[in-house]
């Protein structure tokens, strides 16, 4: 069934879909809608589940956590300030080992208010243990946000899902819905994850650990995240044998030849595709790199599409103050790693929520192929300043 | 007064709180947990914030606990509890009762945001608050729980406590929860009996729990029950239950002995001056006469 549905629509669909059996999440714009909407499945009975209305995100992240520590399959969505709440739980929930999956609407983080757009809530939270993957289309929304349960059960660890705020999380496309039969072949038709509490066995859980253990926990901790790129890899393409949509970690555009690569996530990735094409037309080689999966980082995957290439700017919609792009960091990481490797530049663009329009993409192609020497460590695009 | 409920479990291979414990000589918190736990006969599930109960239980690969124990964040106790509680009654579990186990601070401080939605919300869990009235686990910080004039490492000489102890039973009866009570360790049938109506009872159950710190309070530790029994006594400490945040029910206490009576084994109150301690009194004796005022019944 196809259906004209917002990316925050495409959320609530897919876990009604996963047969979610707790949910629990606090009001904040532009996630909101995604509650509304599983209340509503909640309460009319097409979703199985119970809907904890707590009174903040950090109640609903601990709440969720409690929940899945029983194994049953949970799910929180949030944004912005709301996830900044819940960064102690975040920490928690991947100590702790627990499937949880979460939908983050990117939202910028105050001072000053601002309820639009940007990826620095997000970013923010990448040594927190939680998985990441960004989203480019309410199609992928609702397809991330199924696998996510996928990867999440296998590797023991919490999934977050991005889609930037209003530009997907308010804005209708036609979504494929899948059958329900198909999301249970995909996602083993019930809950999985283990029950950690439960009388009948009892443990004790997340005890003071001495230093004489607790590096092992985190050593875990971090080889079961590093082994989900693999993991997410498979899903992705069990997933692309049930439904036919192929989700690669990372996706290549035109990079095979191109001497100028652009790496961009979320939305954004759909304005520099058409500039790319537009580019290619006029016979340039310039290609773009859209980071998909984002925790674990793809290393290896990353080196190899951007090695080729002489130059690679990175489009970011977060900025770490002090230093530069978080984005823009991790590719440097990776780029570099082996020796040798392309010229990198940071380019910040569309904080809160501000339009990223082809103008700027071509401004940025323009300064990196024929104004480097004008370049500095961060560079600022669209500012009225 | 009868301790047969309290002690019922001898066999301390079938206690749900094992022997062995981390906690300090004398202290009331492990009182307080065995009791609540033969209340419940071994059929709970323990979540516990940061408070001195995540270390008592002991360190990994140790536990002392036959139940299952989920430590969790400090301001976290009754929404993971709450999470608890719907997982296990979703997987078909309809009998175990989910308590969360936390300290004063995690309860009348960090965690009050906390348990006042999941009470708010009705959940039928047994929130219990071991209150050693300070900060004990980070070595005797004030919280809102600690008395009037009692020193800590934060309300040194010079600068004691100048506000009374929160009430944080009229606040969770505030909540029209089916039940919130008082007890100490001093009064196991009494602690028993209230864990048991709170079992009984479907909806939001509170119950704090005097529990003498003498690490904190500077005081022996051979005499923890005794200041206990002290502070129902001098009435700094009356036990009492509120049914459905309306009707209240009061253990009479006839022939009060004066609170210095209570505070002279304390270090924590040593060096008030006569005035003081008559300032204390007066607190004490107004709270009294409010909560006998108030009452349904007096027992």
């Amino acid at each position: 069934m196809r259906a004209l549905i917002t990316g925050n629509e495409a959320v609530s669909t897919a876990v009604r879909l996963a047969r979610v059996e707790l949910i629990a999440a606090y009001p904040i714009t532009p996630q909101t809608s995604i509650s509304e909407k599983l209340s509503q499945y909640c309460s009319e009975g097409t979703l199985d589940a119970d809907f904890v209305k707590v009174e903040s995100e950090h109640s609903a992240m601990a709440t969720v956590i409690g929940a899945a520590s029983t194994g049953v399959r949970t799910f929180t969505a949030t944004s912005s300030q709301g996830l900044a709440l819940m960064h102690e739980l975040l920490h928690w929930s991947s100590g702790a080992r627990l499937p949880i999956v979460m939908a983050n609407v990117n939202r910028a983080l105050g001072a000053p208010w601002n309820i639009w757009g940007d990826q620095s809530d997000s970013l923010a939270q990448r040594d927190t243990g939680w998985l990441q993957f960004y989203c480019e289309s309410c199609q992928e929304v609702l397809d991330t946000t199924l696998m996510a349960f996928a990867v999440a059960e296998r590797v023991n660890t919490p999934v977050m899902v991005m889609l930037d705020g209003f530009i997907l999380s308010h804005t209708a496309e036609p979504v494929q819905i899948p059958e329900p039969d198909a999301v249970d072949s995909l996602l083993g038709g019930g809950p999985s994850p283990p029950a950690l509490v439960d009388p009948e066995n009892p443990r004790t859980l997340h005890a003071v650990t001495s230093p004489d253990h607790f590096m092992e926990f985190k050593h875990h901790q971090f080889q079961a995240a590093a082994g989900a790129e693999k993991v997410s890899v498979e899903v992705a393409e069990e997933f692309g044998k049930i439904f036919g949509r192929n989700y690669p970690g990372t996706e290549e555009f035109m990079c095979g030849d191109a001497e100028t690569i652009l790496v961009a996530s979320g939305t954004a990735a759909g304005t520099v595709r058409h500039v790319v094409r537009k580019y290619r037309e006029q016979g340039k080689k310039v290609g773009m790199m859209r980071v998909r999966m984002f925790r674990p980082y793809p290393f290896d995957e990353v080196r190899r599409i951007v090695s080729g290439a002489k130059r690679v700017a990175v489009l970011e919609r977060a900025i770490s103050p002090g230093s530069e792009g978080t984005m823009a960091q991790e590719l440097r990481s990776a780029a570099y790693s082996a020796g040798g490797g392309p010229q990198v530049y940071d380019f910040v663009a569309g904080l809160g929520g501000r339009d990223i329009v082809p103008e700027d993409i071509e401004r940025m192609l323009e300064l990196v192929e024929n104004g480097a020497d004008k370049l500095q460590r961060v560079n600022w695009l669209g500012l009225k300043e | 007064m009868q301790t047969t409920d309290y002690t019922k479990n001898k066999d301390l291979k079938t206690e749900s709180f094992g022997c062995g414990n981390l906690a300090c000589p004398g202290c009331g918190e492990t009182i307080a947990m065995r009791g609540v736990l033969n209340a419940l006969d071994g059929d709970a599930v323990i979540v516990i914030p940061a408070c001195c109960g995540s270390i008592i239980d002991g360190l990994f690969p140790f536990s002392k606990a036959r139940v299952p124990v989920l430590h969790t964040p400090f301001a976290t106790a009754a929404s993971t509890a709450a999470g608890v509680l719907h997982g296990l009654r979703r997987r078909g579990n309809k009998h175990t009762t989910v308590v969360a186990w936390a300290g004063d601070g995690g309860t009348y401080d960090i965690g009050l945001q906390a348990l006042s939605s999941t009470v708010e919300r009705n959940e039928d869990f047994l929130y219990i608050c071991y209150d050693n009235e300070a900060y004990m686990n980070t070595g005797i910080q004030r919280s809102s729980s600690t008395p009037l004039l009692a020193w800590t490492t934060t309300t040194p000489e010079g600068d004691l406590k100048k506000a009374p102890k929160k009430n944080i039973i009229d606040i969770m009866s505030a909540h029209r929860i089916p039940y919130s009570a008082a007890a100490t360790v001093a009064y196991p049938d009494d602690l028993v009996a209230k864990v048991r109506r709170a079992k009984s009872t479907p909806g939001s159950k509170f119950v704090n729990i005097l529990a003498p710190c003498p690490t904190g309070w500077k005081s022996k530790p051979s005499l923890s029950v005794k200041i206990s029994r002290l502070a129902v006594r001098s009435n700094v400490y009356p036990l009492y239950e509120v049914f459905d945040g309306e009707r209240l029910v009061l253990r009479d206490n006839p022939d009060p002995v004066p609170v210095g009576k209570y505070m002279e084994l304390q270090g924590r109150f040593h060096g008030l001056s006569e005035q003081e301690v008559e300032l204390v009194q007066r607190h004490v004796d107004h709270a009294w006469e409010q909560l006998r005022k108030r009452a349904d019944e007096i027992i």
